[in-house]
């Protein structure tokens, strides 16, 4: 029986080793679905407040459908989904090939759809923030539509809705638990694989939890750091 | 006369809608066609992949699930909801020790992963087996059922006390006050006052986090209690069918949209004294 230390030191015997690297794998997927979620949620509530009513429509489609599934089932339609949908394609050429999708990729697509559809809806509540006179400022000094957006729209646009988007961000970091389903060594695959080999389960999810704490403080104090930023820009304005 | 009226019309009417075919209008036409395509081609394949067989197998597991899942959201909603109203009072009281606690206990059910506290409590308090056990307790750990029920009960209590803080603290101070001058207690104020207000703002959040905890309820799969998810699992490990995620994710779809629109209009409807 080793000692609670033993179990998590780093090396051969312990699992601090790879629990850490659970870790990484998290953070990465977290970070990388980041951008992805970012750019489609912010497309998507472009739409959602375009004059345009089959581009409203359209948007209101994604969100609805990708807001009102569960993050497991999205995460197996896409695991899933994706694999079999590329095994018939691969089939007309190869007819015995077998596709593997990497769970990494399925995990970053589902996590990132649910992501964008939420952030869709906190930019399109910023936008709505945004006077009108802010467009029609930046068209009587003579900028064209795209650069209004760049330059006057999208400053703004980022200070009103970070505190939405970083409650988003540490959603998104709980969010990535679930990949442990679809096989993905994240921390809650390590707790488990660890568990079940050293039969400690309570101190390894308890440590799984704590990590998770960890990182949600390190994320508000990051937060906090990239609102000081933004604000200070305005002040200095 | 005339003509000032209707040159006043003239100047407030909007402007015309574009006419033609736009950048906006070809590339939205385009992703609702998408859109529209996407749905004909699910109903195409349910119904080329329909199989009876299948149908009179599943369809009562599926049924079954559904109501699995329901009962575990609504336990663990009406669990949680007696559980947040101490954790709110200690959230909101001005002892240090209380707030400390309450704070721990709401920053750590919020912080961590359900799944992970799923898995603490469903497999973590094996760990303590002979102590639970001491306190005969063990009958009701050792099921998943009971584990789901209870890690989602202190969950949603964190996050419903949060929700519950969040409107009462919404009410403004001078309710508190005026109702003191009229001599209520605190009590009675709380009741008469402060709470019917107060429910009206957690209204919308509160059902956010039944919605969120119907998706939520998904995990509970992982853990082997056979709820929609679970259901689904089983089937689509057995025929290897994709229409088995397919026919869950309609099933979802419809209860949360549901409730989406079951609240919209309790709140439309219980918000029609403050509309004009």
């Amino acid at each position: 029986m080793q000692s609670i230390w033993g179990l998590l030191s780093f090396g051969p015997d312990g699992w601090g080793d790879d629990l850490l690297r659970g870790v990484f794998v998290t953070v990465s997927l977290a970070l990388v679905t980041l951008p992805l979620g970012l750019l489609i949620g912010f497309f998507v509530a472009l739409s959602k407040q375009s004059s345009e009513p089959s581009l409203r429509l359209a948007g209101n489609i994604y969100t609805t459908i990708f807001r009102g599934l569960p993050e497991l089932l999205t995460l197996f339609l896409v695991f899933y989904g994706a694999q079999i949908g590329i095994q018939q394609v691969v089939r007309f050429i190869s007819p015995d090939a077998t596709v593997e999708i990497n769970s990494f990729v399925a995990g970053m697509i589902a996590l990132g759809v649910v992501f964008s559809s939420y952030a869709s809806e906190v930019f399109l509540s910023a936008f709505r923030a945004i006077p009108k006179g802010q467009y029609e400022g930046g068209y009587s000094v003579g900028l064209s539509p795209r650069q209004t957006m760049r330059l006057i729209i999208l400053p703004q646009l980022v200070r009103i809705a970070l505190p939405g988007l970083s409650n988003l961000w540490l959603i998104l970091l709980k969010d990535t638990a679930l990949v442990s389903a679809i096989g993905l060594t994240d921390i809650v695959r390590q707790a488990s694989i660890a568990a079940r080999v050293t039969k400690q389960a309570f101190l390894f999810f308890g440590v799984a939890c704590l990590i998770y704490l960890a990182l949600a403080i390190i994320s508000s104090f990051g937060i906090a750091a990239i609102e000081r930023r933004v604000g200070k820009r305005e002040a200095t304005r | 006369m005339n003509a000032s009226v209707e040159t006043a019309q003239k100047a407030q009417r909007p402007p015309a809608p574009p006419r033609g075919w736009p950048r906006a209008r070809i590339f939205g036409s385009a992703l609702v066609a998408f859109w529209i395509l996407f749905g004909i081609g699910i109903v195409a394949y349910l119904f080329s992949a329909w199989n009876p067989e299948l149908f009179a197998k599943y369809a009562p597991s599926y049924i079954s699930g559904l109501g699995v899942t329901l009962s575990l959201v609504a336990i663990s909603i009406v669990l949680g909801a007696i559980l947040s109203i101490p954790i709110c009072y200690a959230r909101m009281s001005s002892n240090r020790v209380l707030n400390a606690i309450s704070y721990g206990y709401v920053y750590f059910f919020r912080g961590t992963p359900l799944l992970a506290q799923t898995f603490l409590i469903y497999y973590g308090f094996g760990s303590f087996k002979p102590q639970i056990e001491m306190v005969g307790l063990w009958g009701f750990f050792r099921e998943a059922w009971y584990c789901a029920i209870f890690a989602f009960a202190l969950n949603t209590a964190a996050y419903q006390a949060e929700i519950l803080r969040g409107a009462i603290e919404s009410v403004g101070k001078g309710q508190w006050e005026a109702a003191s001058a009229l001599g209520l207690t605190k009590l009675q104020t709380m009741y008469k006052v402060i709470l019917p207000q107060a429910l009206v703002v957690a209204l919308r959040p509160y059902g956010n986090e039944i919605i969120l905890m119907i998706k939520g309820s998904a995990i509970v799969a992982i853990i082997t209690v056979y709820d929609l998810m679970g259901e689904t699992r089983r089937a689509f490990s057995r025929t290897f069918d994709f229409q088995t995620y397919i026919w869950a994710a309609l099933l979802y779809l419809a209860l949360v949209e549901t409730l989406r629109h079951f609240v919209d209009w309790i709140e439309r409807r219980i918000t029609r004294h403050m509309h004009r």
